[in-house]
């Protein structure tokens, strides 16, 4: 493609080529399908946002005074269930990687754009149960859902929230079949395996994940509703069933969902390295194999959730020695980022600083995973606020992190518009040291002996509580920060040049905002990925200044 | 507020010092890598910032050297600390021989503690130290957790079987209990104290109140459900014998045999037809739902009374159940 024209302004693009809000609701371009779900996760972020400062108000004091102990019930299990379900799953999957994972492969949409559409009514319809249970007076199971309690003594609205769950699941395997036949078929003509970017491996083992695994959590959830309805003895033992079965079903989804979390953000991550440090990711076959590593022995790990469930003590042995081999190609991840910055040419723009804030956190959070793959000592931090910390050291410090990264590097190509960089630096700031005081002491805790789910607890657990209540104030200024200069941008901010970054990937290829097919003409291949010369930046430097050039 | 302010719990179990040995460690090696990582990192940032326009990184693609190095290193380290905390592990899961039992139920959302001479509480936990204690663990309704941190143990109290926990208290004194697993509305009211004693106040403390012991309680309950019309002393009833049953290994219908333990007489009292005894009909009715959880466990104690093998228990472990095998419905 000719580089000066891509640096003009596109006249019509993909966000002005139709108006009209039918234009959105009925659309087929995976980009503006990938907006009707940042718009749909944005919202549940928020309210599960909400729930979580109500949960860190209640804490700030040992008794139990802001609200009731089921009230407290019912924001933890609503905070769970929708940031789980509604928010980390389909977070960069269906924003950025719906956004992407076409351009990137260099194909004009997705293989299956009406199920693309399909996939995001789907998810709103599940939404749309959940915000059901919440006005129709919550649900307080836990969103774990765990039996005999949520079939035999919960007087909550636990079946609809289930089949909100059920619901949104289809969403989420609608999305992962349409990733895999899209990576599968739809690559441009050069664009081999060990072409491809490192962010569609990460989410071709997602998107794997999201289609073998979701179809048990929705039969899991299924069978939690007839045995509450029909009284079928699956899991209560007063009608014949088996408790512990239900944390098999459920953590057989639940713990590779884990991944589905965390996998896209080290897909970001990637990207993100390698175009900050304008060089090609170190070992990129490692890479893209730790990711089908992780996603393949992710299902094989869900025992450790079960250490203390009564499950025998030889499942507790294999369970805790494959949790400790997962760990291994996250490692390797790790290493390979940080190998990649090793003579680079680093620059400090905004979204590098989510990447170090990622590698903090997510070092953390992996390391204290290690502490609970040891069976022995997990027996002690089982169920208490150590868990808490280390799973919001995953999913906040590590997905979230890397989704806010993406979101970063990608907006001026998503909107065509730049954000105030000062401000993006100093969110990240803020965030990450609004995280750590939040979620640091929440390891101190859970050593300390503080069960999770606690309305009301001992004194001797407050001052660390406060000190997580203050972090999580701050965490929120944090988010807020972000949120106030995006919207600012998208009418004030600097327009954005084709590669303003000057990285490589065929996105950067095409006008910001791109037109509603992407390509003009299918792009061919001829180089390996993240293959950083002198001449290519000196020709997008060039590019990007075009006022300097034309005097 | 600031003068109650720990930031690691007590030691007071004979397993604690071992699991806080093993904490230590790991965080030692997590500090390291976390620490070598980011400051690895930082180096980069700095030493390879940007210092023109149009400069690009060194051409590296990777070194297989490495890669097997940093997976390597990672993974001899990880399977060593596999190795020892499974070792803590299966000390916490097996009780030694000579422990001594005290029966728990949990239900929403109190904690009922039954002693064998008959001696009751609630939410209190009274136990000598310098002695192993094994806890059988049963509930009412849905799943708890018994959790001492002080000891750094727990277990899950599931519906529908027990399960054991054990600790041995080193120190006298007065620690929490929780339960961990949520249970409903009052899940963070279901707390309450271990009180470790020395062994003499501890006798004292039981002689105060003792009542009718649990295996008589189980007596009665087992005249008054009428167990004894066929489980008769003289083996001529329709049901086994159970004198000096408990500990022994029992032949099964249909081949196979099974340990007469705590799980498996529960399991006959409320799921008779799941494994019948060789030799005998299944013609048992199910007593689920007519004995309480704490009924069960008199039963247990009655039928343990009734003379052993001088075995205790050889279920291989709490908190399991693999002796067991799930109810099935029938």
């Amino acid at each position: 493609m000719d580089a000066i024209d891509a640096t003009l302004p596109p006249p019509v693009n993909y966000l002005n080529a139709q108006h009209g809000i039918k234009s959105w609701l009925l659309t087929r371009d995976h980009k503006r399908i990938a907006l009707l779900y940042l718009f749909g996760i944005t919202f549940f972020f928020v309210l599960g946002g909400i729930f979580a400062a109500l949960i860190r108000l209640e804490l700030l004091t040992p008794a139990g005074d802001l609200m009731e102990a089921e009230t407290y019930n019912k924001m933890f299990t609503l905070h769970g269930v929708i940031m789980i379900f509604f928010f980390l799953i389909p977070s960069i999957p269906a924003t950025l990687g719906n956004f992407l994972v076409p351009i990137m492969i260099g194909a004009k949409d997705l293989a299956f754009p009406r199920i693309n559409l399909l996939s995001w009514y789907i998810y709103m319809v599940g939404g749309l149960f959940t915000i059901a249970v919440i006005v129709l007076g919550g649900v307080d199971t836990g969103w774990t859902f765990y039996t005999p309690y949520s079939t035999a003594a919960s007087n909550t609205h636990v079946v609809l929230t289930g089949l909100g769950v059920f619901i949104t699941g289809f969403s989420s395997i609608l999305t992962g079949l349409n990733f895999i036949v899209t990576i599968h078929r739809m690559r441009a003509p050069g664009m081999t395996w060990f072409r491809l970017p490192l962010f569609i491996w990460s989410h071709y083992a997602t998107a794997l994940i999201m289609v073998l695994g979701t179809p048990v959590i929705a039969i899991t959830v299924l069978l939690v509703a007839a045995e509450r309805v029909l009284h079928l003895g699956l899991f209560d033992p007063k009608l014949g069933g088996d408790p512990v079965l239900f944390q098999h079903l459920f953590w057989f989804y639940s713990h590779p969902a884990v991944y589905i979390m965390i996998l896209p953000a080290m897909g970001v991550i990637s990207e993100l390295v390698a175009a900050f440090s304008r060089k090609a990711i170190f070992g990129y076959n490692f890479v893209a194999f730790a990711s089908l590593a992780i996603a393949l022995i992710g299902f094989l790990v869900w025992g450790h959730h079960m250490f203390v469930s009564s499950q025998s003590v030889y499942a507790g042995l294999v369970f805790s020695f494959l949790s400790f081999l997962v760990a291994i190609p996250s490692a390797v991840k790790v290493f390979n980022w940080t190998a990649t910055m090793y003579k680079g040419s680093i620059s400090f723009q905004a979204p590098i600083m989510y990447v170090f804030g990622f590698m903090g956190l997510f070092l953390v959070g992996g390391l204290t995973g290690l502490f609970l793959a040891s069976v022995g000592l997990d027996v002690h931090v089982h169920d208490t606020y150590f868990v808490v910390a280390h799973f919001h050291y995953i999913m906040v410090g590590g997905a979230i992190m890397g989704f806010q990264g993406g979101l970063h590097y990608w907006w001026p190509k998503i909107f065509g518009r730049k954000y105030p960089e000062g401000w993006a630096k100093l969110a990240a700031l803020v965030i990450f040291v609004g995280f750590n005081l939040t979620f640091f002491p929440q390891f101190l805790l859970g050593y300390l002996g503080m069960p999770r789910r606690y309305y009301a607890y001992p004194p001797e657990f407050q001052v660390l509580n406060i000190m997580s209540t203050a972090g999580a104030s701050v965490l929120a200024i944090g988010y807020l920060i972000p949120a106030i200069y995006f919207a600012w941008s998208l009418k004030y901010g600097e327009l954005a040049e084709a590669n303003p970054w000057g990285a490589k990937g065929l996105e950067w290829t095409i006008p910001s905002p791109p037109p509603t097919y992407n390509f003009e003409e299918t792009p061919v291949i001829t180089e390996p990925p993240y293959n950083y010369t002198p001449e290519f930046v000196a020709s997008v430097t060039a590019a990007s200044r075009p006022e300097v050039e034309l005097g | 507020m600031f003068n109650n302010f720990p930031l690691f719990p007590r030691e007071a179990s004979s397993v604690a010092g071992q699991v806080d040995a093993l904490y230590f460690l790991l965080l030692a090696i997590s500090g390291f890598f976390a620490v070598t990582i980011s400051l690895t990192i930082v180096a980069f940032a700095v030493k390879y910032r940007r210092r023109h326009a149009l400069e690009v990184g060194a051409k590296i693609h990777g070194s297989t050297a490495l890669e097997i190095l940093w997976s390597a290193v990672p993974l001899a380290i990880v399977m060593g600390i596999f190795v020892w905390s499974s070792v803590i592990f299966i000390r916490i899961s097996r009780p030694p021989r000579d422990a001594m039992d005290i029966y728990v139920v949990g239900k929403q959302w109190m904690w009922k503690i039954q002693h064998p001479d008959g001696r009751r509480e609630i939410n209190e936990l009274h136990v000598p130290v310098g002695q192993p204690v094994r806890l059988t663990l049963a509930s009412e309704d849905v799943i708890h957790d018994f959790f001492v941190p002080a000891f750094r143990v727990k277990a899950d109290v599931v519906p529908g079987r027990f399960t054991t926990l054990w600790f041995e208290a080193t120190k006298p004194g007065r620690y929490h209990f929780f339960c961990a697993q949520y249970c409903g509305t009052e899940h963070s009211g279901m707390i309450g104290w271990v009180d470790a004693m020395t062994p003499e106040d501890f006798q004292a403390w039981l002689a105060g109140g003792a009542g009718e012991s649990l295996a008589s309680s189980g007596e009665k309950l087992f005249q008054e459900l009428s167990c004894n019309s066929c489980h008769r002393p003289d083996s001529q009833g329709r049901g086994p014998v159970l004198d000096g049953i408990y500990g022994r290994p029992v032949a099964l219908e249909g081949g196979g045999q099974v340990i007469a333990d705590d799980s498996y007489i529960r399991e006959s009292i409320v799921d008779p037809q799941a494994r019948t005894v060789a030799g005998y009909q299944p013609i048992m009715p199910t007593y689920q739902g007519l004995v309480t959880e704490e009924g069960l466990l008199q039963l247990v104690a009655y039928i343990k009374s009734l003379g052993t093998t001088g075995q205790p228990t050889p279920t291989p472990g709490a908190p399991t159940a693999t002796d067991t095998p799930h109810p099935t419905p029938k």
